[in-house]
């Protein structure tokens, strides 16, 4: 394995501008990395070779030409196919949307590109963000590179497992209930979940509109800051976007120092549904921060329990309204009933082909959420659990300046365990979902493997809404103190993917 | 389809009170659409543009893609509110309407549900009789227009039948505002030309607030009137129909009387009004049953979570309020005093609908009775006979270019009623016209003489009378000249001329 | 409060412009069922005196000035993904309803 892949952005960033090494040879070595092993693990769904590379020739020439180019300029980036991309198929790992190219960037597919960034393709999900393991994709699943079994979260799991197995150093993802922070929770890498508006959700398919976020997956803190910083900042073209400056996160993380900080633990997150090897990593991160000067509190947050239920229900109501644009007029699958239709049978024919059966069950339950006579019961009273959400929040953060979970229940679970039992894959956002419903930013940290499975384990911190750089400050303390405890990189401990790759295909699941 | 039974008019009104409801939209001429920085068509500017070439990701409903609403739309939603004297909420929200159409991009439009912009107000209307009535309002709300479809295939070019349907979204994201009255009590036999002297002020209003072109022919109003009945002395209101497409003055009165005889019919033998959208047919002056209301109706609204409350302040609203022109009543009585026309020649203008159009002539140069004349004259005329509005005839700017002309002595007023003509055929300005069909007034002494001397010589009897002084034999002489010269000469100065010749000839 | 059956589920299939199969509706009628059940708590806690969120971050009065955006598709762009159009316009097959 090339020693290029194995550099954290920032590192590669630091090598790129002191000329040691070009961005068409990083770019390459990608590459060459997603041929090797991306067959077994399938996290991408479209690789641009022939652009990434003009795009890093590009970067070299302009760096060559002494022009000033940020941190980031020539690192390779993967791309979540929720994010519509010009020139390059956006799909959000539907049949509805296969070999749909947009005619426009999203906006922080514009920024990455505008800081040097090189896209080096766009990576797999569960079909429109649909899920907590990648199994939902139309293209078929993405494995977990510590153990190809198994799922590397979702539904942004694609992006999760492209950083964990060194395919990229970094990549966006989003986030609605936890597709950040869960993937990267059972891969072993760092996901943040933005203040909601801090990125704009320009371009990025809509899921749910009032929960969507878009955020950096990468293997580092410091890196996850750095694609925070390029990302962020007020766009006209999403009217939820925050128009406030924000401070430097990648500062955050450089002047990271947890004394005096006051964490609070979530004591109804911290409960018997956990796998044990979860929680001890979760308390021993917590330890770790507590002799470094944190002070550690329990908090309560009664009204977390109610929060999955307010999500599926929120979730739905929103999604069959932004996935009826789907229709087989502007863009996308039609198909046409045996002997023709009208135009009514043929949507409702393309819509029965294009969508999968999450797809097709979460737009039923949202329209009947919404549907007359059950408004208030369903999707009016799942707004007031989000006040009273985030109510919670507002008390819990009147003490403290963080919040701690466990940021998934379990380590990654087999392929398939859950695909036939709905509500025990929606337990999986237990955690991440209150960040989602009251808006706040949210952080997943590795936090060590299970001693029982020998799997990731990630510990989540959630702070106010604004704040999201005491995330980059806690989270960066606690890499420091763990990496010093560890004396090497969790993802260090991957294992060789290369022996996979002919087991994988052989399963069909390239 | 079996042509409805009709109740005679006097006998359905006898038996039955009818009760009427308007839905106005009105499109705003902003530069750009309701939440898409597209170019409006709705504006002169980018009418007419080839289709789909006035589109953004947003008004295609492009994945990703994200509204964001126009101040200047919200700016001209709250004039018109307070206009219609109504309130304006300090904080509204949008909301999304959800329901499968091809002319819908996202197939939701985004509205106002519960939260319109203004609410609670009433207008005053004049009808032709001179009777004074306020209309109430419920509400009015900001929301975006769907594209255009065009149904190919079978005869009649209607839905119906058709094979396939293009669609353009040019249109789609046009921003809207669609009033809603309250149900309209006591209009009695005047309901019809209530619903037309209404919609007429509605226009009035948008057209002083210069906020929308308001020009019905292009659908910058559209009109939906609900209708129902109920028998004399019943108190509960009767099942009412909701006539869409009535998008011209003429018909929208049309369509309420057309509605109150077809219910009194169905009423009167004892039947059942079905509560359904019917349509307007222009072409036979008749409404057909559309789709009947159902669950199917079931819109599903809940608030646009892409878009945030609208909250205008006090001072905002206040200085909207400030910058108001004068209320459509006193708007009127200033100008049938400033124009000094009688209340049969006031009434006759606003009988047409035309008022907007004679002050714009005025402004554009031509005395009011030269506007009141034409307008409510050969244009009306000929707006009859298609079936239309004389408004989408032609401009104030060419009626007055025309006013112009003849007043100059270029044109006699036969020759302006041909001018006018090829005008409303679409052929150009009253100049261009006058060039292309060489129809000005033949100005030139030289050739009416001759003509005259030559008509002189082939009457002698006649030259002999006029030389008897019997000055109106001169007539018989004039008739001819006028025909020779093919109506292109001033029938004054060929007076003079025969009159001249003839002495001078003995 | 929330027994669906087969009927509603074809109804809301309908609404929702999705030919489910009869396999579909029977297998959807039992999940959605348990998955009704489930987060009808929000009931529970959703008292009259709470008020509805709808946006988690509060802000109000976003608006964009009136003037024409760079971002104006050409016919070819607007058409390009399209399953079908003449070269100016969409192409849909016959509607059988009515506009709303
Ligand atoms: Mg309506
Ligand atoms: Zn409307």
């Amino acid at each position: 394995m090339s020693d290029l892949i194995r550099l954290s952005a920032a590192d590669l960033g630091e090598r790129l501008a002191a000329g040691e090494v070009s961005s068409v040879e990083a770019t390459q070595a990608h590459l060459d990395r997603i041929t090797a092993v991306d067959g077994a693990v399938h996290a991408f769904l479209h690789v641009d070779t022939e652009r990434a590379l003009a795009t890093a020739a590009d970067v070299d020439r302009r760096r060559a030409a002494g022009e000033e180019l940020g941190p980031l300029a020539g690192v390779p980036i993967a791309i979540k196919d929720v994010l519509v991309t010009e020139g390059m198929p956006s799909t959000a790992g539907s049949r509805i949307l296969e070999g749909w190219i947009p005619p426009y960037d999203a906006t922080p597919v514009r920024l990455v590109r505008e800081a040097g960034l090189v896209p080096l393709g766009k990576t797999n999900m569960d079909e429109f963000a649909m899920g907590s393991s990648t199994e939902h994709s139309a293209y078929g699943p993405t494995h977990n590179p510590w153990d190809l079994e198994r799922i590397p979260g979702g539904s942004g799991g694609g992006s999760a497992a492209s950083v964990a197995s060194f395919e990229a150093p970094l990549a966006l993802g989003s986030d609605t209930g936890g597709s950040i922070r869960q993937p990267a929770h059972v891969t072993g890498t760092v996901g943040v979940k933005p203040t909601y508006g801090a990125v704009s959700r320009y371009g990025s398919i809509a899921l749910a509109s009032s929960l969507d976020q878009i955020g950096p997956v990468t293997r580092t803190v410091l890196d996850a800051a750095l694609l925070h910083d390029v990302i962020a900042g007020h766009d006209p073209h999403d009217s939820t976007s925050i128009p406030d400056a924000w401070p430097s996160m990648a500062d955050a993380v450089r002047r990271a120092d947890v004394a005096g900080l006051r964490i609070g633990v979530v004591k109804e997150l911290d409960s018997d549904g956990f796998q044990a090897g979860v929680r001890q990593r979760f308390h021993e991160s917590l330890e770790l921060l507590e002799r470094n000067g944190a002070e550690i509190v329990e908090v309560s947050a009664p009204h977390f329990e109610y929060a999955i239920a307010a999500y599926y229900l929120i979730l739905p109501a929103e999604a069959s309204s932004n996935l009826a644009k789907f229709d087989s007029v502007r863009f996308g699958l039609r198909v046409t009933p045996d002997g023709g239709g009208t135009v009514e049978q043929v949507m409702a024919a393309t819509r029965e082909a294009g969508f999968g059966p999450e797809v097709k069950r979460r737009i039923i339950l949202g329209t009947y959420a919404l549907s007359a006579g059950y408004y208030d019961a369903y999707y009016g009273s799942a707004q007031k659990v989000r006040t009273l959400v985030q109510r919670d929040f507002d008390a819990a953060f009147a003490n403290v300046d963080v919040l701690a979970t466990p940021t998934a229940p379990t380590t990654a679970f087999k392929l398939g365990e859950k695909l036939d039992d709905p509500l025990a894959m929606y337990l999986n956002d237990v955690a991440t979902i209150p960040a989602n419903l009251a808006g706040v930013p949210g952080i997943s940290v590795p936090a060590g493997l299970a001693p029982e499975d020998g799997l990731p384990v990630g510990i989540q911190f959630l702070a106010p809404a604004r704040e999201d750089a005491r995330l980059y400050n806690v989270g960066g303390a606690l890499e420091r103190l763990l990496l010093a405890e560890w004396g090497r990189p969790i993802l260090d401990g991957l294992p060789d993917l290369s022996t996979h790759e002919l087991l994988a295909t052989e399963e069909g699941a390239v | 389809m079996a042509r409805a039974e009709l109740m005679d008019y006097d006998q359905a009104l006898e038996l039955f009170e009818p009760v009427i409801g308007l839905e106005v939209h009105v499109e705003l001429n902003t530069e750009t659409k309701m939440f898409s920085p597209a170019p409006n068509p709705a504006n002169s500017k980018f009418h007419g543009a080839e289709p789909n070439t006035l589109v953004t990701p947003v008004c295609l409903g492009l994945p990703g893609s994200l509204p964001v609403v126009n101040g200047d739309a919200v700016r001209s939603s709250i004039s018109l509110g307070l206009a219609l004297g109504c309130s304006i909420a300090p904080s509204s929200r949008f909301a999304r309407k959800n329901y499968f159409y091809p002319d819908l991009a996202k197939n939701y439009q985004i509205s106002q549900y519960d939260e319109p912009i203004a609410f609670e107000g009433s207008v005053e209307v004049e009808l032709p009789n001179g009777r004074v009535f306020r209309v109430p309002i419920e509400r009015a709300h900001m929301e975006e227009d769907a594209g255009k479809l065009t149904h190919v295939g079978g005869s009649t070019g209607r839905i119906q039948g058709a094979e396939y349907s293009l669609v353009d979204y040019n249109r789609a994201g046009v921003p809207l505002v669609e009033i809603v009255t309250k149900p309209i009590f006591g209009a009695e036999a005047d309901a019809p030309e209530l619903a037309k002297a209404y919609v007429s002020t509605i226009r009035d209003i948008a057209i002083s607030l210069g906020i929308s072109e308001a020009r019905m022919e292009r659908g910058n109003l559209r009109c939906d009137a609900n209708v129902s009945l109920r028998p004399r002395g019943a108190e509960k209101l009767g099942t009412r129909t909701e006539t869409k497409n009535v998008n011209s003055f003429r018909s929208i009165e049309r369509a309420v009387r057309y509605e109150i005889q077809r219910q009194a019919a169905i009423l009167a033998k004892g039947g059942t009004i079905t509560q359904e959208t019917r349509h307007w047919h222009e072409d036979t002056g008749t409404t057909s049953p559309g789709r009947p209301k159902s669950d199917a109706d079931d819109y599903r609204y809940f608030p646009e979570p892409d878009l945030l409350p609208v909250e205008p302040s006090p001072e905002l609203i206040e200085q909207l309020r400030a910058a108001l022109p004068e209320p459509p009543a006193a708007h009127r009585r200033r100008l049938k005093a400033e124009w000094g026309f009688t209340d049969l020649e006031f009434q006759d203008v606003l009988n047409g609908g035309l008022l907007v159009e004679v002050a714009e002539t005025v402004a554009a140069g031509a005395s009011p009775a030269a506007a009141r004349k034409w307008w409510t004259g050969e244009l009306t005329r000929v707006a009859n006979a298609k079936a239309t509005d004389a408004a989408s005839l032609a401009t104030p700017q060419q009626v007055a270019e025309l006013a112009a002309l003849v007043e100059a002595g270029t044109l006699t007023d036969r020759l302006a009623r041909q001018v006018l003509e090829g005008v409303a055929a679409g052929e150009g300005s009253p100049q261009q016209i006058v060039d292309a069909r060489g129809l000005a007034v033949v100005s030139d002494d030289g050739a009416l003489v001759a003509a005259i001397d030559e008509a002189l010589a082939s009457q002698p009897d006649v030259l002999a009378k006029i030389r008897d002084g019997k000055v109106q034999a001169a007539g018989a002489v004039i008739g001819a000249v006028m025909k020779a010269m093919q109506g292109k000469a001033d029938a004054a100065r060929v007076r003079e001329l025969v009159l001249e010749r003839a002495g001078n000839g003995g | 409060m929330s027994e669906i059956n087969a009927e509603q589920v074809a109804h809301l299939a309908n609404l929702a412009r999705i030919a489910l199969t009869e396999e579909e509706i029977e297998h959807l009628t039992a999940e959605l069922g348990q998955i009704m059940q489930a987060v009808e708590k929000v009931s529970e806690v959703a008292t009259p005196d709470v008020p509805p969120t709808s946006h988690p971050i509060p802000m109000h009065n976003v608006f964009r000035d009136d003037v024409v955006g760079d971002n104006v598709l050409t016919v070819d762009q607007a058409l390009a993904g399209a399953p079908e159009s003449d070269g100016s316009r969409f192409v849909v097959s016959a509607i059988l309803g009515e506009e709303q």
